[in-house]
C-alpha cells in the first residue's frame, strides 16, 4: 500500500531507483526492503530485479534484512578517533546490550558503523537516522539513548 | 582509415586510429596477457593483470581498453609492469581456492595458466579466502563461488548478451561476489540455464554439473544396453576437444569413439531433428490452414522454452507443441526402439550429447517421461564432458578408423544437420513446408538471408501463393523483440525460429570453451558443408523417418505422434 | 595571519534560508553580470583565473568548460559533486550549509557560459541537513527567475535538481558519481570518453566539485587576473581547509593558497590541545601523505603536494598529537578504503585487506624486514594499476608514512613482541 503511493510520486525511469529506496527504507520503521518489495519496484521501473538487488547490496545506507527503528551510526574514522580518549562504540554497546551490526530484542535499535560523517570538526560523532550528535562523551550518550527510549 | 604510428617495446609501428594498445600489439606479436577481456564481450578492465607503461602517465594503463594515440611510446614488458601483473595475479589467488588439482578446470584454466605464465611459484599474501557453499541445486549448472575471481564476464553475458540478468555483482569492496538474484540458488532465480556463463567463465567458478559419472556408472553395469544420440553441433566442435582445428567435422572418428567407449548403439540426433520438421512442418501448415495461433515459435530450444515460461507465459500457445529432438528421440528409444529390439525399455537407459547445458534440465522435466518412473533420457553430455571421458578412456583420437552411426537412427539429411546452427530450423522447416504445400520441388535450398550471425533475420517465402513471412532470432535479448511484437499482437511473422545462444548450438553453453565470433563461424562454416556435402537435403526425403511413420507413427500429427512426440508448456512466471 | 575570506565572506553573516539576504549581500550580482557577457568572455575569463578543480585532481577547470561548450549535444549536464566522503574533509558542508546560493549562481553561469541545459547536484545521503537546505534554496532561486525558464529575462533555460547518495565514498569519483546517478552501483567506467564527451545518459557532462562552482561567482566578480594573483603562480585564489583532529580550534579556514600547514595549525588552529608534541599530520584527507612535524613550514599548493605522487588539494589537515600510533591510525584509514573500494578492479579489491593484514604486523610486533618490502611493494601497485582515483590514491599513507617514518618500522621489527 505505501510502497505504491511512493512509487507513484516517480516517474517510470531506472535513474529514480535509489531515490525510491531511500524514500522507501526510511518511511518503513524497520528500514530494510524485502524481497516482494524488491520484485514491484523493479516492476514499477521495467527493471530487472538483478539491478535492484545489486544497488541495495552496494550502498551502505540501505539493508535488506529488518532493522530497528533507530539506526545508530557511530563514525570509526581518524579524526573522530583522535578526538576522543572514551570508546564510544563500547559505550553504547553496553548501554543497549548488543554488538555492532544487531538489533535490540524490542526492535527499537540497530548498531552500525559507518563512514566518516563529515563532522570532523565536531567529533566524536553519531548519528541516529538523520540526527546528528556530536561532541560526544559517555554522559551524552546515555542521555541521548534515554530520550529515544522514554519516546518509544 | 587513419593510421596511428606509435612505438611498442621500441618497435615502431602504425595500426588504424582506434585500435587498442593489447590489439595493437597482438598485431606485431607481443602478446600481453589478459584475463577479464573475452573477445566480443564489453571491454571490462576489471582484472588489471593487461596493464602496460606508457611513456608520460604516472600510472599503469589497461591495454584492453586504451586506444593508441599518434606518437604513444609503449613499453609492454619494464620491470615495474612485470612486478605490478604479478602482484596482481598473487592477490587473486590469494582469495581464492588454489586446490587446483582436484579442480574440473585444472590444465584448462585460464587464471592457472595467466600464473605459470608470470612465473608465480609462491604467493607473498597469505590467503583470505574463505569457504562458501557451492550452488548444486540444479540439474545444469554448477556454481562454486569459492573459484570465482570476479572478472565478470558472466554477468556481461547473462545481462547484456541474453538479457536474462539473473547473475548479478552484489556487495563491494573485497566483499564483492557473483551471485543469482536475491542471493538465492540459480533454480530459484528463472535461470534458462543456456550455461552462456559457464562458457566464459575463466575458472572453475561455473560449469556444467558433470554426469560422466552417472554415464560411466551405466556403461559399466553388464545389464544395461545403454543407447546414445549426438546432436549436430557435436560433430563441428568437438574436435576442439581432442586438439583438432576450430571447425574440424568428426563425424565418423566420434563415433568410433563412442563404440570404444562402450555404448552399445551410436545413434545420430539427426534423425530426430528430420522428425521434428516432419511434425513440427505439418503442425505449421494445420495452423496456417485451419485459422491456428500465429505466429507459431519453435520449441528446440529448452533455453528458449525456460525463457518463454518465466519471461512470456502469455504466449506459451505460440510455441509449438513438438518436443525437442532430443526429446523425441528419448521418447522413441523407450518406446519404438524396445519394441522393434525386443529388449525392456527398463534395462535401456539413454545418453544424449548436447552442446548445451540447459538440455540437461529439459531431460529432467516431467513432460518427459513416457513411463512416468524414467526419464526418457536418462543422462545428458555436453560436448566438453564427452571430450573428459575419451580422454579419461586415452583414446587416440586422430588415428580412428571412421564409423557410421546404426540404425535404424542413423540416417538424416542435409536439413537435420543444420539444426545446429541459427537460422537451421527454419531453413530446414522451410524445405519441407514448401515442399509439401506448394506440391512441388523447391529450387534452390540454400536460404542466405537466414544464415549468419546477425542477431534478427527475415525472409519470405510464397506458401500456396501467399507471401509468408519468417523470422530468426538468435541470443534471448534479440529473442525478446520477437516476443514483444508476439505479445503486443504485432508480429509481421507467420513463423518464428528462437535459439537461445548466439549463433545457436554450435555456440552453445556445453561447447568447447573458447568461443567467439570467429569461432562460431567456423562451426556454421562446417555445419553448411556438411549440409551440402549431403545426397539426402530435405528432411521429408529421410528413408528412415518415412519407414518410422509406415511401422509405427502412421501419421505425422497423429495419435501415437501426439503421445510421443509433442509436450505442453507451463507458466512458470510466479517470483515468490 | 589571517583568513582571506572570498568564498567564505557570507558564512555567519547571512541566514543560509534566505535569498533576500544573500542578494543583499551581493548575491546573484555576478550571475546578472555574466548573463551580459559573451560566453566565450566567461571561459576566458576562468581560464586567466587559472582556476584548477577543488575536488582534489586540481583539474583546469576552463579545460572542462571549453570540452563541455565545444560539445553540440542538445542536452548537457553540469554536476555539482557534493559527495564530500573523505575522512577529515567537511569544507563542501560548510559551503552547503552556510551558502547554499552561491552554489547554485556558480553553477547557472558555468551552465550558461558551456551551454549546460539541467543540472544536479549529487549530495551525500549523510549531508541530509544539505540536502533539504539545498532543495529550499533551489525552490527560493526559482521563484525568483534565477532559475527556470528564460533566466532573468534571457533567452537562457536551465534548472537544477537535488539527489541523494546512499553510502558510498567511491561516488565521489566523477563516472562511479555517474553511474550512481543513473540508478546504479558506483562503479567507474573505463575512459576514455571521458565525462565531456559522454557522461550522465551519455550526454556530455561537466563535473565540479562545490567549492569549485563557488568560486565562479567570485573570479566574474573581480576578474580572472586578479583572481590569478591571489595564491602561488600554479595554484591561485584562496582555499578552504577542514582542520581537525587534535588542535585546539578546528573547522574550516578560508586560506590563499601558499600559506604553510604551520600557519595554519598554529596560527588559526591555535596548536595543539594541551600543548602536546604532534605526531603526524595527514593532508588531503584518508587519500593524503602523512607527515612528520618537522615538514610542516610546506606550503599548501597543487604542485608542492603532487610530490607526493598523489593529488591532495582538497584542503584537509588532520593533526594527530603524540599520543596515538601510527599504525594504528594506518590501518584505520586502509580499512576505511577496504571498506568503501566497489570491488570492480582486482589491486583496490584484493589489495587494501593485505594491506591492513601487514600494518597490523606491525601494531603486533610480529613484521619482518620482508613485511616493510612487501607493503611499500603492494602500496604502489595499488596505486599504479587501479582503475580510478580511490585505488590510485588510497595507499598515500602508506607510501609517505615509509618515507618519512620509517623509523617507526624499524622499531616495531627489532622490538618484537616476545612470547
Amino acid at each position: 500500500m505505501i510502497l505504491k503511493e511512493i512509487l507513484q510520486k516517480y516517474p517510470k525511469k531506472d535513474d529514480q531507483l535509489i531515490e525510491i529506496l531511500l524514500d522507501y527504507q526510511s518511511a518503513k520503521s524497520n528500514h530494510y526492503i524485502s524481497k516482494e518489495e524488491i520484485i514491484e519496484i523493479a516492476d514499477y521501473l521495467g527493471i530487472p530485479e538483478s539491478k535492484v538487488c545489486s544497488v541495495l547490496s552496494f550502498y551502505t545506507f540501505f539493508s535488506v534484512k529488518p532493522r530497528g527503528k533507530h539506526i545508530i551510526q557511530v563514525c570509526k574514522d581518524v579524526p573522530c578517533y583522535v578526538s576522543s580518549n572514551i570508546d564510544i562504540l563500547k559505550i553504547i554497546e553496553t548501554e543497549l546490550g548488543i554488538l555492532v551490526n544487531e538489533t535490540t530484542p524490542n526492535q527499537q535499535f540497530t548498531l552500525e558503523f559507518t563512514s566518516c560523517l563529515g563532522c570532523c570538526d565536531v567529533g566524536p560523532v553519531m548519528r541516529i537516522n538523520d540526527k546528528i550528535y556530536t561532541h560526544l562523551t559517555a554522559d551524552k550518550i546515555k542521555a541521548i539513548l534515554s530520550e529515544y527510549r522514554v519516546n518509544m | 582509415m587513419k593510421m596511428v604510428n606509435l612505438t611498442i617495446n621500441n618497435v615502431k609501428v602504425s595500426v588504424e586510429e582506434n585500435t587498442t594498445i593489447l590489439k595493437a600489439a597482438k598485431k606485431f606479436n607481443m602478446n600481453i596477457p589478459t584475463l577479464c577481456y573475452y573477445e566480443d564481450l564489453d571491454i571490462k578492465s576489471d582484472c588489471r593483470v593487461c596493464v602496460v607503461e606508457v611513456e608520460g602517465k604516472k600510472g599503469l594503463v589497461s591495454s584492453c581498453s586504451t586506444p593508441v594515440v599518434e606518437g604513444m611510446v609503449v613499453n609492454t614488458n619494464s620491470p615495474r609492469v612485470l612486478n605490478a601483473r604479478k602482484t596482481i595475479v598473487e592477490l587473486i589467488l590469494s582469495n581464492h581456492d588454489t586446490n587446483c588439482t582436484t579442480c574440473v578446470k585444472n590444465l584448462r584454466c585460464e587464471l592457472q595458466t595467466l600464473a605459470r605464465t608470470l612465473g608465480i611459484d609462491e604467493n607473498r599474501f597469505p590467503s583470505v579466502f574463505e569457504k562458501c557453499e557451492i550452488d548444486e541445486g540444479n540439474p545444469s549448472i554448477q556454481r562454486n563461488p569459492n573459484l570465482c575471481i570476479k572478472c565478470g564476464r558472466c554477468v556481461d553475458v547473462c545481462n547484456n548478451v541474453q538479457g536474462t540478468s539473473v547473475l548479478a555483482i552484489l556487495g563491494r569492496g573485497h566483499n564483492v561476489k557473483v551471485s543469482a538474484v536475491f542471493d538465492e540458488k540459480l533454480s530459484d532465480n528463472f535461470c534458462t540455464f543456456c550455461g552462456q556463463c559457464a562458457s566464459v567463465c575463466p575458472v572453475g567458478a561455473i560449469t556444467e554439473k558433470d554426469d560422466t559419472d552417472i554415464v560411466w556408472r551405466a556403461l559399466t553395469d553388464p545389464k544395461k544396453h545403454v543407447i546414445v544420440q549426438v546432436a549436430p553441433a557435436v560433430r563441428v566442435s568437438l574436435g576442439e576437444e581432442v586438439g583438432q582445428k576450430v571447425g574440424t567435422i568428426v563425424t565418423g572418428k566420434m563415433v568410433a569413439a563412442m563404440k570404444i567407449l562402450g555404448f552399445d548403439q551410436v545413434f545420430d540426433t539427426d534423425f530426430a531433428a528430420d522428425l521434428t520438421i516432419i511434425e513440427e512442418g505439418n503442425e505449421l501448415i494445420q495452423r496456417v490452414t485451419n485459422g491456428g495461433v500465429l505466429p507459431m515459435m519453435t520449441s528446440c530450444c529448452p533455453g528458449w522454452i525456460n525463457y518463454a515460461e518465466t519471461r512470456y507465459p502469455d504466449i506459451l500457445d505460440h510455441i509449438s507443441s513438438c518436443k525437442s529432438p532430443q526429446q523425441m528421440f528419448g521418447a522413441l528409444a523407450k518406446s519404438y526402439y524396445p519394441k522393434k529390439t525386443g529388449i525392456d525399455p527398463k534395462d535401456i537407459f539413454v545418453v544424449s550429447v548436447m552442446p548445451c547445458t540447459a538440455k540437461k534440465y529439459e531431460a529432467k522435466r516431467e513432460e518427459m517421461r513416457v513411463d512416468e518412473n524414467s526419464p526418457d533420457v536418462d543422462a545428458v553430455l555436453t560436448t566438453r564432458e564427452l571430450g573428459k571421458m575419451i580422454k579419461q578412456m586415452g583414446i587416440d583420437f586422430e588415428n580412428l578408423d571412421e564409423k557410421p552411426f546404426d540404425s535404424p537412427f542413423g540416417i538424416t539429411t542435409g536439413a537435420a544437420a543444420i539444426f545446429g546452427t541459427t537460422g537451421g530450423v527454419m531453413e530446414a522447416a522451410i524445405r519441407t513446408v514448401y515442399e509439401v504445400v506448394n506440391k512441388k520441388p523447391l529450387e534452390g535450398l540454400d536460404f542466405k538471408e537466414l544464415r549468419g550471425l546477425k542477431g534478427i533475420k527475415e525472409a519470405e517465402i510464397n506458401l500456396g501463393g501467399k507471401m509468408v513471412k519468417v523470422a530468426v532470432a538468435h541470443t534471448l535479448s534479440m529473442a525478446k523483440i520477437l516476443c514483444d511484437q508476439v505479445r503486443n499482437g504485432t508480429s509481421p511473422y507467420a513463423f518464428i525460429e528462437i535459439m537461445t545462444c548466439l549463433g545457436g548450438c554450435i555456440g552453445g553453453g556445453g561447447q568447447p570453451y573458447g568461443t567467439s565470433n570467429t569461432v562460431r563461424q567456423e562451426r556454421i562454416n562446417s555445419t553448411y558443408s556438411l549440409d551440402a556435402s549431403m545426397s539426402l537435403r530435405k528432411s521429408h526425403e529421410n528413408p528412415e523417418v518415412i519407414a518410422l511413420y509406415k511401422d509405427y507413427l502412421k501419421e505425422p500429427l497423429g495419435k501415437l505422434s501426439h503421445h510421443l512426440l509433442h509436450t505442453h508448456y507451463h507458466d512458470r512466471s510466479s517470483k515468490v | 595571519m589571517n583568513e582571506m575570506k572570498l568564498i567564505s565572506k557570507r558564512f555567519g553573516k547571512i541566514n543560509p534560508l534566505s535569498i533576500d539576504e544573500y542578494i543583499k549581500f551581493d548575491g546573484y550580482k555576478n550571475l546578472k553580470k555574466a548573463l551580459s557577457m559573451e560566453k566565450i568572455e566567461i571561459i576566458d575569463e576562468v581560464q586567466k583565473s587559472y582556476l584548477r578543480g577543488r575536488g582534489g585532481a586540481g583539474f583546469p577547470t576552463s579545460i572542462k568548460m571549453m570540452g563541455l561548450a565545444k560539445e553540440s549535444n542538445k542536452e548537457k549536464f553540469i554536476i555539482c559533486n557534493a559527495d564530500e566522503g573523505e575522512p577529515g574533509n567537511f569544507k563542501d558542508r560548510y559551503l552547503m550549509e552556510n551558502d547554499p546560493h552561491q552554489i547554485i549562481e556558480g553553477m547557472i553561469i558555468v551552465a550558461f557560459a558551456t551551454g549546460g541545459t539541467k543540472g544536479i547536484i549529487y549530495v551525500r545521503g549523510e549531508y541530509q541537513k544539505s540536502i533539504s537546505l539545498l532543495k529550499w534554496s533551489i525552490d527560493e532561486a526559482r521563484k525568483f527567475g534565477y532559475l527556470g525558464k528564460n533566466i532573468l529575462g534571457s533567452k537562457f533555460s536551465f534548472d537544477i535538481e537535488v539527489r541523494s547518495g546512499a553510502g558510498s565514498y567511491v561516488c565521489g569519483e566523477e563516472f562511479a558519481l555517474i553511474e550512481s546517478l543513473e540508478g546504479k552501483p558506483g562503479r567507474t567506467r573505463v575512459k576514455p570518453p571521458f565525462p565531456t564527451q559522454s557522461g550522465i545518459n551519455n550526454k556530455p557532462t561537466l563535473i565540479n566539485n562545490v567549492e569549485t562552482f563557488s568560486t565562479i561567482p567570485t573570479i566574474i566578480e573581480i576578474g580572472g587576473a586578479n583572481f590569478s594573483k591571489i595564491g602561488t603562480p600554479s595554484s591561485t585564489g584562496t582555499k578552504l581547509i577542514s582542520l581537525s583532529g587534535n588542535v585546539k580550534h578546528k573547522g574550516v579556514f578560508e586560506i590563499p593558497f601558499g600559506v604553510s600547514i604551520r600557519d595554519v595549525i598554529y596560527e588559526l588552529g591555535g596548536g595543539i590541545e594541551n600543548d602536546r608534541k604532534i605526531k603526524l599530520v595527514q593532508l588531503g584527507g584518508a587519500c593524503g601523505p602523512i607527515i612528520p612535524e618537522y615538514m610542516l613550514d610546506m606550503i599548501i599548493d597543487f604542485d608542492r603536494f603532487e610530490e607526493f605522487e598523489s593529488k591532495t588539494g582538497a584542503g584537509a589537515i588532520i593533526v594527530i598529537d603524540e599520543r596515538f600510533d601510527i599504525f594504528t591510525i594506518l590501518l584505520k584509514v586502509v580499512r576505511f578504503f577496504q571498506h568503501e573500494s566497489c570491488g570492480k578492479c582486482t589491486p583496490c579489491r584484493e589489495g587494501h585487506i593485505q594491506l591492513g593484514n601487514l600494518i597490523e604486523k606491525f601494531i603486533e610486533r610480529k613484521a619482518m624486514m620482508q613485511d616493510i618490502v612487501s607493503l611499500e611493494s603492494l602500496a604502489r601497485v595499488i596505486h599504479q594499476a587501479s582503475l580510478c582515483g580511490l585505488g590510485q590514491t588510497s595507499p598515500t599513507a602508506i607510501i609517505s608514512s615509509l618515507r618519512y617514518f620509517r623509523d617507526d618500522y624499524i622499531d616495531r621489527i627489532e622490538h618484537p613482541k616476545r612470547g
